[in-house]
C-alpha cells in the first residue's frame, strides 16, 4: 500500500506539516480558523520529534499487523481490508489509551478519542495527503512500500 | 549607550492571520521571530532582518510581510539614510563595509537601452517550434583558416581543445566555502543535464563532485586552492582567475570559520585556518607570466582543454583582454561591474569597475580590429537577468555569457546581500548544516534545468523572429540591435546605431 514516508536527511523541523494536518483534520479546513477558533480545536495526527538540528515527521505506519487495532478493546481501531488504512471509529473509541501505549512509533495520541492519521481519506480530497503536500523540502513522501524499500537503498548509497 | 544603527526592515505580521504555529521561528537562522508565549502572540526583533523572505514564503498563512523600516530621514539628497547608517556601522565597527551580491546602485543598465529587431515583410522570420533552431555554441579558439582534404574528407589543420555547449549559458564561479556544497552540486546536477558546464570557483573541486568532471570549470586563482595535477585533469576547462567583476583589484577573504572539515579538505588547506587569496597572482606580472602560466596548464593537460583566462571590466579592459588573446588563452572571461560575489568591501562593489555591456563590446570590436576575434572566445558575466540580456549579449560579440545570480535566485535566492553573515537561510551561501540541509539538490537542480530551459526557448524566439536560426549567425552582429535613450559616445562605444536610424 502506499504509505507516507519520513526522510530525516531532508526534514527541516518547520512543522508545517503539522499545520497542514491540523488544518485538514479541522471542521471548516480553515487554517486560522483551526487554530483560533474551532471547538474543540483540532488536532495535527503528525508530529515532528527534534529540534533543528536533528528532526523527523513521525505519523502512523499502517502496519501490516497493526498492534493498536489487536489491543482496541472497543472495537474502534480498524484496519481496512482493502485499502490497509487503520482508522478509528471515534463513536467506539472509549478513550483507554490501551492504542497509544502499544504503538510502537508513538504515532497514536489520545485527547477524548484516539488520535491517528487517516492519510486524508476522510475527505480532504484527492492526491497526496496534506502534510506531504505542504512539505517544503520533498521530506514526506507518499509511495508505495516497494519503491519506498528502492529509495532507501539508493539513498544510503549516496 | 544608544544603538546608532536602525533596524533596516520592518516585519509586517497580519494578527488576523498568524495561527502562531513558530515555523518561522524555527527557519529564522537570524533569530528575528519568537512568541511570547504569556501574551500567547508572535513577535519580532527586526533589527536580526536582513529581508531574505525566506518567513514570508513559508509562512502557511501569508501572515508576514518584511517592509522597508521608513524612519523619516533628513530629507536632504546628498545626506540619504543609507549614507548614514553606513557611518553610524562604521563609527561602531570601526571596519570596512562588507556586502553581498552585486552592484545595485542606479548606474545604467545598458540592456535596458537596446531593443533587438525582428524580420517584416521582406525578409522571412522562423518559427522554432516548426523549424530547426540551434542554441549551441563551441567555446575555444579557432583556427585562422582551415585546410580540408577533400578525398579523405577530413580537416587537415590542427584543431586547438574546444567545448560545445548545447545552451549559450555557463553557471559562473563561486567556490565551495562561499557557497555550500549543495548549492554547487545543484549547478553542476545542472549542467551536465543541460550539457553545459558549472565553475569551481577558486575553492576547489569537492571528491563528490569529481563524477561531474565533465561538465565543470576548474578555477585556479590566486589563493590557487586544491589545485593539484588531479583537479586539473578531472575538469572539462580550466580558467585562470584574475579578476571578479564585483571587487576588481581585490583578493578574497573566506573566513576561518566556514573552514570545516570538508572545505579544508577541498581547499587543501588546514581546518579553521583563514583561506586568504591574494589581490594579485604573485607570478603574474606581465602578459608574458601569464602566457607561463596558461602553457604550464596547458602542458600539466597534454593540451587537451582549452584555457580560460577571466578578469574584470577594467578601463583597459580591451587592451589587457588583446594582451590575454595573445598569451595563449582560449577563452576570455570579462566580468562586469553589477556581478556578484560572496563578500566584497562595498565600496569597491559599487564604485570599480566598468558595465559589462560597454567593455563586452570594445573588447569584441578591438579584437576584431586586431584580427584575433577567431583565436578566442569571447564570454562576458556579471548579471545577466534574462534571456534578452543575453540575446543582445551575443548580438555585441558574445559567444556564450556566465550567469551567476539567476541559477541562485531560481535557487531560493532573495538577494539580501547578506552573504557574509554565514547564516543564509536558503542553504546557499552557508557551511551550517542545519541551514545547507534547505536546500535539496533534487529540487533545486531542476528549478535551475526548468529556468534555462525557458530561457532557451525564449532565445530560440526571439532569434527566430529576426529570422535567424543559429546563435552563430547573431554573433557580433550589432545591426540586430538599436539604441534608445543613449547619447552619441555611448552609441560608439556600443558600436550600435540608434531606434529609427536605417542601415
Amino acid at each position: 500500500m502506499k504509505r507516507v514516508y519520513s526522510l530525516e536527511d531532508r526534514c527541516l523541523n518547520c512543522r508545517l506539516c503539522e499545520v497542514a494536518c491540523k488544518t485538514a483534520h479541522s471542521a471548516t479546513g480553515d487554517t486560522f480558523k483551526a487554530y483560533k477558533w474551532e471547538e474543540p480545536e483540532p488536532s495535527a495526527r503528525v508530529h515532528v520529534e527534534g529540534t533543528n538540528k536533528a528532526s523527523i515527521a513521525v505519523n502512523c505506519r499502517h502496519c501490516a499487523e497493526p498492534n493498536c487495532v489487536e489491543g482496541c478493546i472497543a472495537g474502534a481501531m480498524k484496519k481496512d481490508p482493502e485499502t490497509g488504512i487503520v482508522t478509528c471509529d471515534k463513536d467506539k473509541c472509549v478513550g483507554c489509551r490501551t492504542c497509544m501505549a502499544m504503538c510502537p512509533f508513538g504515532a497514536v495520541r489520545v485527547e477524548e478519542y484516539a488520535l491517528k492519521c487517516d492519510l486524508c481519506t476522510t475527505g480532504y480530497g484527492d492526491g497526496d495527503p496534506a502534510c506531504v503536500r505542504a512539505c517544503i523540502n520533498q521530506a514526506l513522501i507518499f509511495v508505495e512500500s516497494d519503491e519506498a524499500e528502492l529509495l532507501a537503498v539508493e539513498r544510503s548509497g549516496e | 549607550m544608544i544603538d546608532y544603527i536602525l533596524p533596516e526592515y520592518k516585519v509586517d505580521r497580519d494578527f488576523t492571520r498568524c495561527v502562531g504555529c513558530q515555523a518561522c521561528e524555527r527557519q529564522c537562522s537570524n533569530k528575528v521571530h519568537y512568541k511570547d508565549f504569556d501574551l500567547d502572540v508572535m513577535k519580532a526583533h527586526e533589527e536580526n532582518c536582513v529581508n531574505c523572505q525566506r518567513c514570508v514564503l513559508i509562512c502557511p498563512t501569508h501572515a508576514i510581510t518584511i517592509k522597508r523600516n521608513d524612519q523619516a530621514q533628513p530629507t536632504s539628497n546628498n545626506w540619504t539614510g543609507e549614507y548614514i547608517q553606513d557611518i553610524a556601522r562604521q563609527a561602531e565597527s570601526g571596519a570596512v563595509l562588507l556586502t553581498g551580491m552585486g552592484n545595485p546602485r542606479p548606474y545604467p543598465i545598458y540592456w535596458d537601452h537596446m531593443v533587438l529587431n525582428a524580420s517584416q515583410v521582406t525578409n522571412p522570420s522562423i518559427d522554432p517550434l516548426r523549424e530547426p533552431m540551434e542554441t549551441r555554441v563551441i567555446l575555444g579558439s579557432k583556427p585562422q583558416k582551415l585546410e580540408i582534404d577533400e578525398k579523405k574528407r577530413t580537416i587537415k589543420t590542427p584543431m586547438p581543445p574546444s567545448r560545445q555547449l548545447d545552451v549559450p549559458v555557463m553557471f559562473s564561479a563561486m567556490s565551495f566555502g562561499s557557497i555550500s556544497l549543495n548549492a554547487q552540486k545543484s549547478m553542476a546536477m545542472a549542467a551536465r543535464e543541460l550539457g553545459t558546464f558549472f565553475n569551481t570557483g577558486e575553492g576547489g573541486l569537492h571528491k563528490d563532485l569529481r563524477e561531474y568532471g565533465d561538465n565543470a570549470i576548474v578555477q585556479v586563482a590566486s589563493g590557487r586552492f586544491g589545485v593539484d595535477q588531479d583537479y586539473l585533469n578531472a575538469g572539462s576547462i580550466i580558467e585562470i582567475k584574475i579578476g571578479q567583476g564585483a571587487k576588481p583589484g581585490i583578493g578574497g577573504h573566506l573566513p576561518g570559520e566556514k573552514v570545516n572539515e570538508e572545505v579544508s579538505t577541498t581547499r587543501m588547506i588546514p581546518e579553521g585556518t583563514d583561506a586568504i587569496s591574494p589581490a594579485p597572482h604573485h607570478d603574474i606580472y606581465s602578459i608574458e607570466d601569464l602566457r607561463q602560466l596558461i602553457y604550464a596548464l596547458k602542458e600539466a593537460t597534454r593540451y587537451e582543454k582549452p584555457v580560460s583566462v577571466k578578469i574584470a571590466a577594467v578601463h583597459n579592459v580591451a587592451a589587457i583582454a588583446s594582451g590575454m588573446a595573445r598569451a595563449g588563452a582560449d577563452i576570455i572571461v570579462i566580468d562586469g561591474f553589477r556581478g556578484g560575489t560572496g563578500a566584497a568591501p562595498t565600496r569597491i562593489r559599487d564604485n570599480v569597475g566598468i558595465p559589462i555591456e560597454l567593455a563586452l563590446a570594445s573588447v569584441d570590436q578591438r579584437l576584431r580590429d586586431e584580427g584575433i576575434r577567431n583565436t578566442v572566445s569571447l564570454v562576458p558575466a556579471g548579471s545577466f537577468r534574462c534571456s534578452s540580456d543575453i540575446v543582445k549579449a551575443i548580438a555585441l560579440g558574445a559567444d556564450a555569457v556566465y550567469c551567476g545570480s539567476a541559477p541562485l535566485i531560481a535557487m531560493g535566492c532573495h538577494m539580501c546581500q547578506s552573504c557574509t553573515k554565514g547564516t543564509c537561510n536558503w542553504g546557499i551561501a552557508t557551511q551550517d548544516p542545519v541551514l545547507t540541509r534547505r536546500l535539496n539538490p533534487e529540487i533545486a537542480s531542476e528549478r535551475i534545468v526548468k529556468l534555462m530551459t525557458a530561457w532557451n526557448h525564449e532565445i530560440q524566439e526571439m532569434l527566430g523572429g529576426m529570422g535567424i536560426n543559429a546563435i552563430e549567425s547573431l554573433r557580433g552582429n550589432r545591426l540586430a540591435l538599436r539604441g534608445v535613450g543613449l547619447n552619441e559616445k555611448e552609441l560608439e562605444v556600443l558600436g550600435i546605431k540608434y531606434a529609427g536610424e536605417v542601415m
